[in-house]
């Protein structure tokens, strides 16, 4: 009897939930469209708050910029935090931020900051020189905990920054152990970002969940792996800004449901799009494409220390069997220039002279040839996952694999997952790689002697790459100061790296995202961090 | 009865032992460093090398496998190396996002599939039966991602209709209580955004109930089937006794057992397979989490979060078992 029972009620149950289930399903649809309709007037209505909901790949690793070093991160601690000095809007020249000016001494081992006066934190203490020498003193504790400040400020175990000293209320002196050239672009990075040091020294793991800054906005609240919401710094020391009331940030991990939440208007901006939607933007009369500039390249990395790689001239036959126009046209639906230095033209210093390689199946041939090469099958390997520089890693591998067949080069495609990829890429596994990189601060030295330096093998220089020539050029580089004189070490350096050949350049390319038209005054940086105090909803 | 819990719940403990060690070894099998995966391609060997001593990587394996055992015993799942909190406060949301969906999209399988199944046997070889078949196999074989996108293009993108994706509507977010969000609206008496948590489960909900709904519907038939050629049904039927009657009162009573173990495997699987459907629609759910943390190498939240899912599992089949001895009063556990 009592099972009976239990078994009638489970089946009622069932049903009492189905007519639920029925009914709300009904009652949705008609409550979605007539919501879709009163969103879209929203916007008219001066009273609503503005509200930009920002749709992403990923989510944010913590929100203290001086711990992380993921890009998401950076796109949210932009907003919340500021830094001494600020990139351009479009560029990376050097603008005031924080400080209002600066004085560097001639050997270019002193730096002297006027900051900013009645600035605050969100917590209400005053921003002044004594917070800024406390941030300083922070990142310089620990070596561990602040990986940017290391790999920026620190070199083998000497600290670029001896001191910074408080001189008076608004004056801070920063005092180098040697000149650094990219000094204030390095300050200008997100992970250079001045913390509230009440909030810090109260709890210093803190600031990761929450945040305190002086920026345009102010920290809301987390939703891991769903939203992070920040809202309007009504004490911004900026009059007028920002203009926004509310900033959503969603992580929506696949290309394909963030371009559909945003053309069915559940998100405003759209980041990281690959290159094939940009048809769809276009073709949407209530989007807008918003091109990022490129501070990127794209390259097939021929790893030296193997055979056949190990012959200069097999490179140089690789790079002369290429075809990179071909591929920007396939695959980068013309959002891409060809590259032929480790760098974008953007970056000063960049070498136009430098001819290159152009697409000549006939010298390949002969050049492999002449290098007495034996035919033997190479690994050329894919990237797995798409990136700005990289849109489709197995398509471009496709295409280069018909290149160099075209010149008797026979080779094998092979890919891992990501982590494992660069693993065992990093430890020269490889005989041809597809990789990029994506400029920080938008210096030289972040191009070429993180990538291509026998310093750096082991960690960014997969080629195993190593001249000693092209050493001493870069690394006096490093501390020349001399705008002038240091632009023309990069032009001989690349003209050596063009020579030796470690790499194939493929490509610059630039990076899309996608707004509705109501969005106003977006403006993408290069450097992936994007500040939102001018943008409007109309 | 107690004494069978007891026993395995018991027997749990080398099971769960076990597979902590073999999560442990073939994480650490796959190349790739945390410490370098954490800090990017940036960063330089030193700093990598210091990461890796500040997290207790450099250690030898067995030190680092004992002290996350020692870790266990005293409740602490360690600390994610990514966002370095505890993995035990982490994990708690995630899990309550891919729990209600799973059990969303249960309910929408068993619903429709116990019943197809029913239906098919009952008539069997109609064109109901047929269809049912043929929509059953389509089902199972299906890319979940496929239908995924097709759900979302033509229910959002073409008839706007329903939510692409997300738990919530975050212009109007929800206050999290105990993290199933319908309770938590309904504790806060939030219809209009309990509506809105009801719409957003829809489209996962169905793209991840279409494999269980289909197994369910072919093992309902079957055990439905062979029921149904048994003598009790025959003389009911041959009484002239309704449908209803004879489907509900007799006969499905005696062909759950194989339906109700089908329910609980797949439920099981359900929490910790969500990987695709989170993905496609930005679910916030234990197996993006999971999966995501292989991506970064974050050991600790590898190891213990298969640690968990792998628990719930388990309790889950044990509670099917113990629901046997409810249904069918002939199996006892001794």
């Amino acid at each position: 009897m009592k099972k009976k029972k239990l078994w009638t009620l489970g089946i009622m149950f069932i049903l009492v939930l189905s007519t639920i289930l029925a009914a709300c399903g009904g009652s949705d649809t008609k409550d979605t469209g007539s919501k879709d309709a009163s969103t879209g007037g929203d916007k008219a209505n001066s009273n609503e708050p503005k509200i930009l909901v920002y749709g992403r790949g990923g989510d944010s690793v913590a929100l203290d910029p001086a711990v992380v070093t993921d890009g998401e991160s950076f796109t949210v601690t932009a907003n919340i935090y500021e830094t001494l000095v600020n990139f351009g809007e479009k560029d990376v020249t050097i603008q005031p931020g924080l400080a209002k000016s600066w004085e560097p001494s001639e050997d270019g081992l002193t730096y002297t900051f006027q900051l900013q006066e009645g600035v605050k934190f969100h917590d209400g203490t005053d921003f002044n020189a004594e917070a800024v020498v406390k941030n300083i003193e922070r990142w310089k504790s620990s070596n561990d905990k602040y990986p940017y400040f290391k790999t920026q400020f620190v070199v083998g175990d000497k600290q670029i920054i001896e001191s910074v000293t408080a001189e008076g209320d608004y004056t801070v002196v920063f005092k180098l152990s040697q000149p650094q050239a990219p000094f204030l672009k390095n300050l200008a990075m997100s992970p250079f970002a001045i913390a509230s040091p009440k909030a810090f020294e109260a709890d210093e793991e803190g600031l990761s969940t929450n945040p305190v800054g002086t920026g345009p906005f102010k920290f809301v609240s987390w939703e891991r792996n769903a939203s992070i919401t920040i809202e309007k710094n009504p004490d911004y020391y900026i009059d007028g800004y920002p203009k926004l009331d509310k900033v959503i940030y969603r992580s929506i991990p696949e290309n394909t449901a963030r371009l559909t939440e945003l053309t069915s208007g559940n998100i405003d901006v759209a980041d990281g799009l690959s290159p094939s939607d940009k048809g769809t933007i276009e073709g949407d009369a209530n989007l807008q494409l918003i091109e990022r500039p490129s501070m990127n390249i794209g390259y097939l990395g021929l790893t030296v220390t193997r055979p056949p790689f190990d012959n200069v001239k097999v490179r140089q036959a690789v790079n002369y069997a290429i075809d990179k126009q071909a591929l920007v046209d396939a695959f980068y639906e013309g959002l891409a220039e060809p590259a032929k230095n480790p760098m974008p033209p953007v970056i000063s210093g960049y070498n136009d002279e430098v001819t290159g390689y152009t697409y000549d199946p006939e010298k390949a041939k002969a050049l492999l040839a002449e290098a007495g090469y034996d035919g033997k099958e190479i690994e050329l390997w894919a990237m797995p996952v798409p990136r700005p520089y990289m849109p489709d890693g197995q398509k471009i591998a496709e295409a280069i694999q018909k290149n160099l067949e075209d010149v008797g080069i026979k080779s094998k495609i092979v890919s891992y997952e990501w982590a494992t990829y660069l693993d065992k890429a990093e430890k020269g596994e490889a005989d041809a790689f597809l990789l990029g990189w994506t400029g920080d601060n938008g210096d030289a030295d972040n191009f070429l002697y993180s990538l291509l330096d026998g310093d750096n093998i082991h960690s960014n220089n997969y080629t195993f790459y190593d001249n000693q020539e092209l050493h001493k050029l870069l690394t006096a580089a490093q501390t020349e100061i001399d705008e002038d004189k240091r632009n023309e070490l990069y032009k001989q350096a690349q003209v050596i790296i063009s020579e030796d050949a470690p790499w194939v350049p493929l490509a610059h390319s630039t990076p899309i995202l996608a707004a509705n038209k109501k969005v106003t005054n977006y403006i993408a940086h290069p450097t992936g961090s994007d500040r939102l105090d001018a943008v409007d909803i109309q | 009865m107690l004494h069978y819990m007891g026993r395995r719940l018991l027997q749990l403990i080398p099971v769960l032992l076990g597979m902590t060690f073999i999560v442990f070894m073939l994480i650490r099998a796959i190349p790739g460093n945390p410490a370098k995966v954490i800090l990017g391609q940036q960063a330089t060997k030193e700093a990598v090398e210091a990461l890796n001593a500040s997290l207790g990587l450099d250690k030898p394996w067995y030190t680092q496998y004992f002290s996350y055992l020692s870790g266990i015993f005293q409740g602490d799942l360690g600390v994610s190396l990514r966002t370095k909190l505890p993995v035990s406060e982490e994990i708690f949301p995630y899990l309550a996002a891919t729990a209600e969906l799973a059990l969303f999209a249960m309910i929408i399988a068993i619903i429709i599939g116990v019943n197809a199944g029913i239906i098919s046997a009952w008539f069997q070889n109609s064109w109901f039966d047929y269809i049912a078949m043929i929509v059953a196999l389509v089902g199972v074989s299906v890319p979940v991602f496929w239908l995924g996108l097709m759900e979302q293009w033509t229910f959002s993108s073409k008839l706007g209709w329903l939510p692409t994706s997300g738990r919530e509507d975050v212009r109007n977010p929800i206050t999290a209580i105990t993290h199933f969000y319908l309770l938590d609206t309904l504790i806060q008496g939030r219809f209009d955004q309990f509506i809105e948590v009801v719409k957003r489960l829809i489209l996962p909900g169905v793209a991840l109930a279409t494999i269980p709904m289909a197994i369910i519907a072919r093992i309902t038939r079957s055990s439905m089937l062979e029921v149904m050629r048994s003598d009790y049904v025959r003389t009911a039927r041959a009484k002239g006794q309704k449908m209803f009657i004879v489907v509900y009162k007799h006969a499905l009573k005696n062909a759950v057992i194989p339906v109700l173990t089908v329910i609980g495997l797949q439920t099981g699987l359900l929490l910790g397979g969500a990987i695709l459907t989170e993905t496609i629609f930005s679910w916030p759910g234990i197996g993006r989490y999971i999966y995501d943390a292989i991506g970064f190498r974050d050991y600790p939240v590898i190891q213990s979060g298969i640690l968990i899912v792998a628990f719930i599992f388990i309790m889950i089949n044990l509670i099917v078992d113990l629901l046997y001895t409810v249904i069918d009063p002939r199996i006892k556990y001794k």
